[in-house]
């Protein structure tokens, strides 16, 4: 009796995704020359590590039914007060603590703000969008921060097992956020929260701790993307990260979850990053009008939403 | 009555996939007549109002208004015939004045092309006034009460000179008083030749107000007849197959110590110096007209609103509640009137539902013990009888039923000793009721205490000990249940 049968933890939705992105991997290998390279597949983790690791603290976010728009204004947070620091000779270790305790912060203030001043998330975040670019440009007086010690930049290029570090940085972060969404009691406050906020409350949740947690996770993700991004780039750069939180937001939706909150997967997400990378570096590859793959993106983005909605109301 | 019905369904069946929700029903509605359909949730009420006004395709049959065979594909060509539908969740637009709801989409328009605003308020005033409703018809939908929106949702079926009008549901947000100015309201429609389908869960309205009423069971027609020719028992007997002389008639248990004791609770003006308690192995109603502060009460012990002063005892131990949480650590449990709005998270699954307030207990170092979690709900699902395929599935495709089952089961797991039930049974069907009914007697038997909120009589009077009647956020009164009859409560409701 299906009473008694444990959940089906890999959804339908997830399951076409995985098939799409084998289906395109395995045409872009056979259309290009260079897309089945090594290289080409370090760089496309490379790439996509970044985008991933934020999307999934957006997937957090929205799965609470929220949004966080301030997510790329914070990786350039991160980049910009990792390299100030790093130039004014503090140590690795300590400047990226306190490059990712700032972005957490920032991501904490938004949840209060949201929370207690019971601002519409868009809003308080594109607040925090507008003033956290502000802050970067303040800091690097919109100049690039260059002459970062090689000691710092070398980590993006490490290599490990065949596969770049970036990778790992975020397979870690995959793997404790699936952990957090699927195993844990904050990960079902979340869920019932995005879902059914006064019921929640109702229910004993505490939903300050569940507002703020999820931002400040948010921010904190964001922060280690800035970092391992100004790694990878090599300088501290004010306008980084420009633009991702549509990246992020994207990879969320089309990974399968739900803007009115109460659903998503972090598998969803991982996959959803991987489609919209490959999609750029396979367009890239075969000479296709970056416009052109904005474009696809865009519909891509729409009809996988679009085609959820024929599933559900299939269902029903 | 007259000869030729208004509105004629002959033979509509309606298939989904999985389930026939109409199998070859007829109904007549003659011109003036109000025709109430009953029948237990998913007897296929609502598919039919729903092929009516065009929202659904019939799959075989055929709708014929004043003999002429029609076909309804759409919303707007239900309202062309003059089909008008009043739902529970009114479709008015909230922003918007009831002037401007009543002419949307059509506003006159003076020689400059301006609409012409005194033309607009004249005439809603108007059909308000005709209806005796009293209210300014600038006012925005917003600004009034949920009786009174409803009200107006009546009035501009009216003024879009509607034929038909479906009323669903229409009491379940009204007090005893405004029931009645809902009547008068539909006795005009009827002398003014206007037909009416009357639905409702509470029998004794349709004895009231209509002509004839239509039994569905199953998608099935049962029987179609006139009230003045039935009565309650028989109306149940056709709708669920069985015969409920007595739905209330529960088993009271000898009381316990004492579990609960409010002292003087305020809060601002909905709660004025109420003191009450409650004792193991009893109910305690809660009775009082809409807006008399009976779920501002519930809600202040139980930590979802702050109170100004006033003291909460738990077997005789004072604490303060300022969170959900602490009242749940205490052993309450709150099943709210608004199930869907507060009480569950309508996407997720029976099973996340059913533990939600108690992972603390069947969790290691925040980690869910997920065979036990699974267990929990097994266990509730199989007791409680929910009708379920699978305790994952998501509680927003459950019956209302079912799904405060689901409730009840989240509090069971919490080891609640107190449940407070604020209209645990709005908008269930008669069936689903009388489980409700009996699993609370079962919570007596154990033990627990229980604070029934219902405006509705007959169930308070038949489940409760004691009740405490409110009254504009006060409660001078607590009645035992020697002393009940619906003169007295009814009286000191209303402040007498």
């Amino acid at each position: 009796m299906r009473l008694f049968s444990k959940k089906n933890k890999f959804r339908i939705a997830e399951g076409n995704l995985l098939v799409i992105v084998i289906v395109l991997m395995v045409i872009l290998s056979f259309a290009t020359k260079n897309f089945f390279t090594v290289n080409n597949m370090r760089n496309l983790v490379r790439q996509t590590s970044v985008n991933g690791i934020i999307a999934l603290g957006m997937t957090f976010v929205i799965i609470s039914g929220g949004i966080d728009l301030s997510v790329g204004s914070v990786v350039g947070v991160a980049s910009i007060v990792v390299a100030k620091l790093l130039l004014a000779g503090t140590g690795i270790f300590p400047a990226i603590i306190i490059a990712l305790l700032v972005c957490a912060l920032l991501g904490t203030l938004n949840g209060l703000i949201i929370h207690y001043g019971k601002v519409p998330p868009f809003i308080a975040t594109l607040g925090m969008m507008q003033a956290a670019r502000g802050i970067v440009m303040l800091l690097s007086n919109a100049r690039m921060i260059a002459g970062l010690p090689k000691s710092f930049t070398g980590f993006a290029q490490l290599v490990f097992l065949g596969f770049p570090s970036l990778f790992f940085v975020w397979f870690l972060v995959i793997v404790i956020t699936f952990v957090l969404t699927t195993k844990t009691v904050f990960g079902r406050s979340i869920f019932a929260y995005g879902s059914n906020i006064e019921a929640a409350r109702l229910s004993g949740i505490n939903t300050a701790k569940v507002t703020i947690s999820v931002y400040a996770m948010s921010g904190l993700l964001s922060g280690i993307a800035g970092i391992l991004m100004t790694s990878r780039l090599g300088n501290g750069i004010p306008t980084a990260g420009q633009g991702y939180e549509m990246d992020a937001i994207a990879s969320a939706v089309v990974g399968g979850a739900s803007l009115s909150g109460g659903s998503g997967t972090i598998i969803g997400t991982v996959l959803g990053a991987l489609l919209i990378s490959l999609i750029q570096n396979g367009g890239n590859l075969l000479g296709i009008n970056a416009f052109i793959l904005q474009i696809i993106v865009g519909v891509l983005i729409v009809a996988s939403v679009w085609y959820d909605q024929i599933r559900k109301t299939a269902k029903n | 009555m007259e000869t030729r019905p208004f509105l004629e369904l002959k033979g509509i069946s309606k298939q989904f996939p999985g389930v026939k929700a109409l199998d070859n029903v007829d109904l007549a509605v003659y011109p003036g007549e109000v025709h109430a359909l009953v029948g237990e949730n998913g007897a296929g009420k609502s598919t039919i109002i729903k092929i009516i006004m065009g929202v659904y395709l019939e799959d075989e049959g055929t709708i014929t208004i004043n003999g002429e065979q029609v076909t309804i594909s759409n919303v707007i060509e239900a309202n062309r015939l003059g089909l008008a539908a009043v739902y529970q969740d009114l479709t008015l637009a909230a922003d918007l004045s009831i002037g401007e709801n009543f002419f949307m989409g059509q506003f006159p328009r003076k020689k400059n092309g301006l609409i012409d605003w005194n033309h607009v308020y004249a005439k809603t005033a108007e059909t308000l006034k005709a209806l005796n409703v009293d209210v300014d018809p600038r006012l925005r939908i917003t600004e009034l009460s949920p009786a009174m929106q409803e009200m107006v949702a009546i009035a501009k079926t009216v003024h879009k000179k509607s034929k038909l009008v479906i009323f669903d549901e229409p009491t379940a947000l009204l007090s005893n008083e405004e029931v009645e100015i809902l009547f008068e309201i539909i006795k005009k429609l009827k002398a003014g030749g206007i037909s009416v389908i009357y639905i409702s869960h509470r029998l004794e309205e349709i004895f009231t107000i209509s002509d004839r009423v239509t039994v569905l069971k199953d998608g099935q027609h049962v029987k179609t007849l006139f009230v003045k020719d039935t009565n309650e028992d028989q109306l149940i007997s056709y709708m669920v197959g069985r015969s409920l002389t007595d739905m209330y008639n529960i088993e009271h248990y000898p009381k316990g110590e004492e579990l609960l004791r409010v002292e003087a609770l305020n809060r601002g003006k909905t709660i004025k110096n109420i003191s009450f308690s409650v004792k193991q192995g009893e109910i305690f109603g809660l009775f009082g007209l809409v807006g008399s502060g009976r779920t501002e009460v519930v809600r202040a012990i139980y930590g979802a609103d702050p109170i100004d002063s006033g003291s909460v005892y738990l077997k005789g131990k004072q604490e303060v509640i300022k969170h959900p949480s602490k009242a749940i650590s205490l052993g309450i449990g709150l099943l709210p009137e608004d199930r869907k709005h507060q009480g569950l998270a309508l996407n997720q699954s029976i099973n996340h539902n059913i533990n939600l307030a108690s992972y603390k207990a069947i969790s290691r170092f925040n980690f869910v013990l997920g065979k036990k979690e699974r267990q929990r709900s097994i266990d509730s699902v199989q007791r409680l009888k929910v009708k379920t395929p699978s305790i994952h599935q998501l509680v927003g495709n459950l019956s209302g039923g079912n799904q405060q089952k689901v409730i009840i089961a989240k509090w069971l797991c919490c080891e609640s000793k107190l449940f407070i039930f604020d209209e645990p049974t709005v908008g269930i069907d008669v069936g689903a009721k009388q489980e409700i009914y009996k699993l609370i007697e079962q919570l007596t038997k154990e033990g627990h205490a229980v604070i029934l909120i219902s405006s509705y009589l007959p169930e308070v009077m038949g489940l409760a000990d004691r009740i405490g009647v409110l009254h504009e956020g006060a409660m001078p009164h607590i009645v035992e249940r020697e002393a009940f009859s619906e003169k007295t409560l009814l009286r000191y409701a209303s402040g007498l």
